[in-house]
């Protein structure tokens, strides 16, 4: 087990959101959360980045609690991209990813090789390199979040935990950023934990799927097993039909509601 | 719940209940203030005594409460409720909440020219003389601030207004202003500063109904328009961008906003002197009384007239007959009540 | 495009960036001469060199190292520290309108050494300048406590810059009103406030050197973790900063720096405010080259003022502070008119 929530409480002040709950993620797999609006997948997601303290319970790193573990050194194995960040106007996107090398940097060594050739794998990984000068408020939107994996991907951790990566993204951008991740995965064996909002894209790019509901985890396992029709209904409150995607064969939701005839 | 529908007839507003409970206290103890200002001084009246002394030309008192108290009162409440406008507009404006009518070039343009009209006269006679005495200071501050808000304006349009380059272009203007003042200072006779210094940390010392009228009038129009414009400020508290998505004229919205906000400060600082902190502290504390998400207009004004009637109270009555400029007092009042509130808000 | 192919592209822009360095650290070197040689009574340079490293007793060796070379030392190290702690105060709070002095630093400075004249009786510069620094640090570490309150993880940026405007707003009050009370310490004020770094001996410049020093260290130890901050706090923790050591670090650094800097030299802090963004447009957001752009350019800008202010109106002087603005200020406003602003 790579990373391990154990019963764990999680918060904002008085407000708790997620109680007493237990998940592990195995090395080298992609995990997908899924959930509705505000069920604490985001919370949760944070918590096992160590970027909220849990109220109760314990974040495990590698069976180790991750808060006994300097942060610099959490920063060397595990990297959290968090929901639509923001980077200060007329960064470039070069300056951008450089910054992912920033825990491996000390005030006597700015920038060694090994910065240097992580910057440049990761922009030519996520097809950059021709932009790196670029400033990042020029870019569209999908070209952007490709930018923010790179910082991630150049911070050099094999676990990666991103936080509804394709949200304000066309379809077309969505697969091509979710095409990035699993190629990540391939080409490395990096472990991935993802919220995503899509079912659809979320079955057919994730090993694992986590489906939550009020703080608590309902169901998990293999895409086929978790996304059933009495799940949708217990999850989301939606009456759907679950068939074979055409293309991969992992299961395809189609929501039943009112719909225009067609003749 | 922030805000409840108001429908009358073909007409529709949304009210927040926390505003409208924000503004009326700070209503109400701005009669209470006014109502204290009015017993106490040199002759201490009781209420009785104020009530028959206002209707009564022939009362003894009547000189004191309707030529020196009320006037002076008056004149406070509304040079408050005119900063604390002008501040939430301009810190709406710049989205930014250490944005001051300072920015627009207003207080440090009347503060250079009101500093250089005292050293220049000097005193070899005793008395102020030459500019000074001819235009007089509230006409020399209002002309002072008018021109460095022009000038500020004019730096900062470049085809078309851009909130940022607005507060850069202050920040540089402010320095030359505020340095060109500090200079003047030292070329001066210690005399003469002296005088300069009490007219720079506000003062409401002497001031008559030829304050108040002016001041009364700029409220008057500029109220209604800046409330027309909260609709506009709503929007331009977003980017640019969502700005114009909005479809809002922005240059448009905001020049009419600024120059209200100009008006207001300039207004205010030339019959009361530039009081520092109150455009700056009164929205600021207005936001967090009232919990919403930028300088609530109304409840702003309120909370600026309040200050400076409660700071001048105390300026007059604490030390007498010694008497505190009424700026001092305004940030010795105001700034710990703001610490207050950001202390209270964190925990 | 190959990973190889961006390396040299990364190498081009650090060139360009030690190149800019280089170029200012030049300019300051330029001003440290002017501002040996050139005043009331002008040296020619070899005689400058002369004085220094095989002084004599004519009068033109003994003005330039009891006079000259102090105020020029004290030039630089008023314009590194107010540039630098310019630079580290608008990239905490993300304001643009941060100054050095946000964080009560100069108007404490102010309060306590008008108080130290009226009670305490202080009546030398080196006792108001301890008096300063002393007032310096006790309302920049009061008003970061004041942030700290209550908050989990640090003060927010916010409640940083609001807290410190009330708390120099409540002190500036105090202190014009003790001034309007004594002839003999707003004598004294009005000339701080204006700023100089004019008549001041060598011992000053020993007093404050290892304030600044250490505040120059801390700023440099704070860059990288800026830089990381500037991303949002989410971000910079997942980078594996440590967010509320990362601003405390940041916060002595900018007291150190600001503190002694106003504390010698006066109310100077506005170098600090607009520095930062004539070196924002060289540098880029990166912290790591803006603090160092900072500082060098906040030096050149105080000597050169300086000189300015010597030449200007002889027999007389200006003090550098008001120069500065006069020069420094439609500088900025001209820099900020003709090109898009690099924002925070």
């Amino acid at each position: 087990m790579r990373l391990q929530a154990a019963a764990v409480k999680l918060g904002y002040g008085d407000r708790t959101i997620v109680d007493g709950l237990d998940l592990g993620i195995e090395a080298g797999t992609v995990t997908t959360i899924i959930g509705p609006n505000g069920c604490g997948k985001s919370t949760l997601l944070r918590a096992l980045g160590r970027l909220l303290k849990p109220q109760g319970g314990e974040v495990l790193l590698d069976g180790k609690r991750i808060d006994r573990i300097p942060t610099r050194e959490v920063a060397k194995v595990l990297g959290v991209l968090p929901q639509a960040p923001t980077a200060p106007e007329g960064l470039t996107v070069a300056d951008l990813v450089a910054r992912g090398r920033h825990p491996h940097q000390t005030w006597y060594r700015q920038w060694s090789t090994d910065d240097e050739s992580a910057v440049a794998e990761a922009l030519t990984m996520t097809g950059l390199a021709d932009l790196a000068e670029r400033p990042l408020d020029e870019l569209s939107g999908g070209q952007r979040q490709r930018a923010w994996i790179s910082m991630a991907l150049a911070q050099g951790t094999d676990l990666l935990l991103l936080d509804e990566p394709t949200t304000f993204l066309d379809l077309a951008h969505q697969v091509e950023v979710l095409e990035l991740v699993r190629r990540l995965h391939h080409a490395s064996g990096r472990t991935i934990v993802m919220v995503l909002h899509d079912l659809n894209l979320a079955a057919r790019y994730a090993d694992r799927l986590v489906a939550m509901r009020g703080g608590r985890v309902i169901a998990a396992g293999e895409p086929h097993e978790v996304l059933t029709e009495e799940l949708l209904r217990e999850v989301f409150e939606l009456d759907a039909k679950v068939i074979p995607d055409p293309v991969a064969g992992t299961p395809l939701v189609v929501p039943i509601g009112t719909h225009r005839q067609s003749s | 719940m922030t805000s409840i529908p108001l429908r009358l007839g073909g007409l529709s507003w949304r009210i927040r209940p926390r505003g409208v409970v924000v503004t009326t206290a700070g209503l109400a103890l701005l009669a209470l203030l006014m109502a204290l200002s009015m017993r106490m001084g040199d002759i201490e009246l009781t209420v009785a005594q104020v009530l028959a002394a206002t209707f009564d030309p022939a009362d003894p008192a009547h000189f004191v409460i309707m030529e020196l108290r009320l006037p002076r009162a008056l004149t406070g409440a509304l040079v408050g409720a005119a900063l604390a406008l002008s501040g939430a507009i301009i810190q709406s404006i710049a989205r930014n909440p250490l944005a001051s009518p300072e920015i627009l070039g207003v207080t440090n343009g009347a503060s250079v020219l009101v500093v250089a009209g005292v050293v220049a006269s000097g005193s070899a006679y005793g008395g102020t003389s030459g500019l000074l005495t001819s235009l007089g200071v509230p006409a020399l501050a209002l002309l002072g601030g008018l021109i460095g808000a022009v000038i500020v304006y004019g730096l900062a349009w470049r085809r078309g207004l851009d909130g940022y380059r607005l507060v850069l272009v202050g920040i540089g203007v402010a320095a030359v202003f505020t340095n060109v003042k500090f200079w003047l200072l030292t070329v001066g006779d210690v005399n003469d500063t002296g005088r300069a210094m009490v007219w720079i940390s506000g003062s409401l010392h002497g001031r008559g109904w030829e304050h108040v009228q002016p001041v009364a009038v700029a409220l008057a129009v500029l109220v209604p328009l800046a409330l027309t414009g909260t609709r506009s400020l709503n929007a331009l508290r977003f980017g640019d961008d969502t700005v114009t998505a909005l479809g809002l004229r922005m240059n448009r919205a905001r020049a009419a906003m600024i120059l209200a906000a100009v008006l207001l400060a300039a207004v205010a600082t030339a019959s009361a002197g530039p009081i520092a902190f109150v455009a700056l502290a009164a929205p600021q504390i207005a936001l967090r009384l009232t919990r919403s998400a930028q300088p609530p207009l109304l409840s702003s004004a309120a909370v600026g007239a309040v200050l400076i009637t409660a700071a001048d109270l105390l300026a007059r009555t604490l030390f007498a007959p010694v008497e505190l400029p009424v700026g001092v007092v305004t940030a010795v009042l105001g700034a710990p009540y703001l610490i207050h509130l950001i202390w209270r808000a964190r925990k | 495009m190959s990973a190889t192919a961006v390396a040299p592209r990364l190498h081009g822009i650090r060139h360009r960036r030690i190149t800019v360095l280089a170029v200012l650290a030049a300019a300051v070197l330029a001003g440290v001469v002017l501002s040996i040689t050139i005043g009331s009574r002008s040296v020619a340079p070899l005689d400058a060199w002369h004085a220094l490293t095989a002084p004599g007793d004519t009068e033109s060796d003994i003005i330039i190292r009891s006079l000259r070379v102090p105020r020029t030392a004290l030039g630089v190290l008023s314009g590194l520290a107010l540039g630098v702690a310019g630079a580290l105060m608008q990239g905490h709070t993300r304001n643009p309108l941060a100054d050095p002095g946000l964080l009560g630093v100069t108007q404490g400075a102010a309060f306590a050494m008008v108080a130290s004249i009226m009670w305490l009786g202080a009546s030398s510069l080196l006792a108001y300048i301890w008096f300063g620094l002393a007032g310096a640090l006790v309302a920049s570490v009061g008003v970061f406590a004041l942030g700290m309150v209550g908050g989990r993880g640090g003060p927010t940026p916010v409640t940083l810059a609001l807290a410190g405007t009330a708390v120099s707003a409540f002190l500036y009050a105090l202190t014009s009103a003790l001034v309007l009370l004594d002839e003999q310490a707003m004598d004294v004020f009005r000339f701080w406030q204006a700023g100089s770094i004019a008549a001041r001996g060598p011992d000053v410049v020993w007093q404050v050197l290892p304030f600044i020093a250490a505040g120059l260290v801390l700023a440099m130890i704070n860059a990288p973790g800026l830089n990381a901050l500037s991303l949002g706090e989410d971000v910079a923790r997942s980078l594996g900063q440590h967010i509320a050591l990362t601003r405390t670090v940041g916060v002595a650094a900018v007291t150190l720096l600001s503190g002694a800097a106003v504390a010698a030299c006066g109310a100077l802090a506005f170098v600090g405010l607009i520095v930062p963004h004539l070196a924002r447009a060289l540098s880029g957001t990166d912290h790591r080259w803006l603090i160092p752009y900072s500082g060098l350019l906040g030096a050149a800008l105080v000597l050169l003022a300086d000189v300015v202010g010597r030449v200007v109106a002889p027999p007389g002087e200006l003090e550098v502070g008001v120069v500065l603005a006069l020069i420094g200020a439609p500088f900025f406003v001209a820099l900020v008119r003709r090109r898009k602003p690099v924002r925070l």
